[in-house]
């Protein structure tokens, strides 16, 4: 019975909207090179502090994510090779 | 003569670089375009306080110097001084994101690392106060080793700063150039929050405007619907708020037309004015209105931010159909226009998710079809409410622009699936603050585009109206004979003619369709330019152009008429932007192919099921 307060890593389309988590890794190789490099472009890079901010009014997809103090949407696949960490409550 | 010192602006996209151009330059701009590439250079001149003038240049947005897409490397190519069409930049004005920092650092420090003369304005400094953040320009200058002037473009405020510096910088020497390797992307990034860490004095967290706004406006629910109840008051508004100005115009143009019959004499001179110069250029000018309130609507929703809120919001349906949000932006605009929106695709980065939206784009109903459907619809639909508030010429102009929208979404799935197959799928856009958008900007877009429209009216339109006006008029008919039978322009129309009457179109439908390849609103001012010149005697010149289109043509032709227009690709314009965005011949005549069959069908279908219904 761990689940509220859990520190667990997930992946960052399974996060629950308006949860705040840090990025832990990025699995960059699975990402076409123009996505991957767009990304970086966006700030998305380990120990950065991200927000799950809104979700696409269709199958919940796209996401809006607060990288930094920016506000990006990004698709549910990419979203799926960003790996972070919730912060505790 | 030495050329003036060159400036170019740089930045990321919404951190309000072409505000920032707006307030140093003022109206002073020059839109053109770099040879070889279709990217638009837009340059202005800003005079400095001792009256020295300096040539601005706005450059295309960028979040890096490594392009991933042709506006950005164009960007990346004035900066390295190897854009052909650019002389070599004096000094440089990176325009950052107060409240962005952390990301957009990263891109100025590796503009920085280039080793001109660069001055920092940090803009839109007023929102990120706003969102509880406060900046040490001064430390943050220290860091970057350049100047960093704090402006909020929108209000001019530190305009006279920046000019101030600049001066500066292009009275001291030059002391040549001192370019270092570029540091590796990722230490720079480090490098970039760091920097920007450090520069920031206070951080509240403040329930930010942005924040609330798209809580409601993203919202699941409620987002579609104030999305659509947007775009239904913004095509609510093209008719409604346009109908005064318009009447104005019309208005304007009997009594041009009255004064000219009453000083020409009687004959060729006349005719040439007043049925061809008049009739032809008036009845398409009327549009002018509607044009503009369109723009109006799209460069507002582009200026506040919206724009990519409804990219967002539409994204997963329109990967329904293999394209993305994005998409969308350039299909919005290509209601008012499809060149603008066929422009506006240069945002794609994917190359086929790109050509299709070019592909369908044209499908849009443009604002060069209202003339087309508002003119046959007032001839041949009747002005009858058929429920409280809808009327069923509202109605069947709301049905056009959904086949529109139907044929470009249905095209867009068969291309995806067929010829186009393949390709990324991404989505990723940035998602700005919400600002009002300073009516002056919005004001400088309208004159620009009101100008682009006029001097199409002037050029392209005026001389094929002329054109028009003299193969149907050379030779003379001889008493008995009509006009438009005896012809040049008859004996063209006689031909297409015979491939165009199965789908029920007559001989006047054939002879508007040539000149209307040179744009749709054309196909107006050809019958209103015909019907002038066939009505000989004075009783039915007076009779309105409907009233002499009803007297000739079947509902069931009006609506093949109509079905046509949703589809037929008639417009130079499109084609040659097209042809210039796709670089070569293929995709051009593949679209005006594939659109002129789809036309031919989608009008044989309504007029032969017309006519079964009894219409005919």
């Amino acid at each position: 019975m761990n689940a509220p307060f859990a520190m667990h890593e997930i992946h960052l389309d399974q996060i629950k909207l308006g949860t705040s988590a840090r990025i832990v890794a990025i699995d960059w190789d699975s990402l076409d090179a123009p996505d991957a490099s767009r990304l970086r472009d966006f700030g998305f890079d380990e120990g950065v502090a991200i927000e799950a901010l809104h979700l696409g009014p269709f199958g919940r997809d796209p996401m809006a994510v607060r990288v930094g103090r920016m506000t990006v949407a990004i698709r549910r696949k990419h979203a799926a090779a960003i790996r972070v960490l919730p912060d505790r409550k | 003569m030495t050329p003036l010192p060159l400036v170019a602006v740089v930045g990321s996209p919404n951190a309000g670089k072409s505000a920032l151009f707006n307030a140093l330059t003022g109206a002073r701009q020059k839109v053109g375009n770099y040879p070889g590439v279709t990217v638009e250079r837009k340059s202005g001149r800003l005079v400095l306080a001792d009256g020295r003038p300096v040539e601005l240049v706005d450059l295309p947005g960028t979040y890096s110097l490594e392009p991933s897409s042709p506006d950005e490397a164009v960007t990346r190519d004035v900066l390295a001084g190897k854009q052909r069409g650019e002389r070599d930049l004096d000094a440089l004005l990176i325009v950052l994101d107060a409240s962005n920092l952390d990301n957009h650092l990263r891109f100025a420090l590796q503009v920085i690392e280039l080793g001109l003369p660069t001055i920092v304005a940090l803009n839109m400094i007023d929102l990120a106060k706003r969102d509880g953040l406060e900046l040490d320009s001064a430390r943050l200058s220290r860091d970057l080793g350049v100047p960093v002037i704090e402006t909020i473009a929108v209000r001019r405020r530190g305009v006279e700063q920046l000019s101030a510096a600049l001066d500066d910088m292009l009275s001291a020497p030059r002391c040549g150039v001192h370019q270092h390797a570029p540091s590796d992307l990722i230490h720079l990034q480090r490098r970039a929050r760091e920097i920007a860490t450090a520069a920031v004095i206070s951080e509240t967290p403040v329930r930010r405007l942005t924040h609330r706004l798209d809580s409601v406006l993203l919202h699941p629910l409620i987002g579609p619907l104030i999305l659509a109840a947007i775009m239904f008051v913004m095509f609510q508004g093209v008719f409604a708020w346009s109908a005064a100005p318009v009447s104005w115009i019309e208005a304007g143009m009997g009594q041009l037309s009255a004064a000219a019959s009453a000083v020409l004499p009687p004959g060729l001179p006349r005719s040439l004015v007043v049925d061809g110069v008049i009739a032809g250029v008036g009845a398409v000018i009327t549009f002018l209105p509607q044009i503009l309130i369109l723009f109006f609507f799209i460069l507002l929703l582009e200026g506040t931010g919206y724009m990519v809120r409804a990219a967002f919001l539409m994204d997963r349906l329109m990967r329904g159909v293999g394209l993305s949000g994005r998409a969308f932006i350039p299909l919005l605009s290509s209601f008012a226009c499809a060149v603008p929106g066929i422009m506006a695709t240069r945002t794609i980065d994917d190359p086929k998710d790109r050509l299709t939206t070019i592909l369908v784009a044209p499908l849009m109903t443009c604002s060069a079809r209202l003339p087309v459907y508002t003119l046959v619809i007032a001839a041949f639909i009747p002005d009858r409410d058929i429920g409280p508030g809808v009327g069923l010429q509202g109605l069947v102009m709301f049905g056009l622009y959904l086949a529109g929208i139907g044929g470009a979404l249905l095209a867009a799935l068969v291309l995806r699936r067929g010829v186009l197959k393949g390709g990324g799928s991404a989505f990723m856009m940035e998602l700005p603050k919400y600002q009002w958008p300073p009516l002056k900007d919005i004001a400088i877009g309208l004159l620009t585009r009101a100008q682009i429209f006029l001097k199409r009216a002037g050029t392209i339109i005026l001389g094929t109206t002329l054109i028009l006006w003299v193969l149907a008029s050379v030779p003379q008919a001889a008493p008995g004979q009509r006009q438009s039978d005896v012809s040049i322009a008859g004996k063209i129309a006689g031909a297409i003619e015979v491939v165009v009457k199965p789908i029920g179109f007559n001989r006047d439908i054939s002879l508007a369709l040539l000149p209307a390849m040179a744009a749709r609103e054309v196909a107006v001012s050809a019958i209103a330019t015909v019907y002038s010149i066939d009505s000989t005697d004075d009783s039915k010149a007076q009779r309105t152009l409907a009233q002499k289109m009803r007297g000739r043509w079947s509902l069931a032709t009006a609506l093949a008429f109509l079905a046509w227009f949703v589809f037929a690709p008639q417009c130079i314009s499109t084609i040659a932007v097209t042809r210039r965005e796709t670089n070569g011949w293929k995709w051009p005549i593949f679209m005006v192919t594939y659109l002129f069959a789809l036309a031919y069908l989608a009008a044989g279908i309504t007029y032969w099921l017309a006519v079964a219904a009894g219409l005919g």
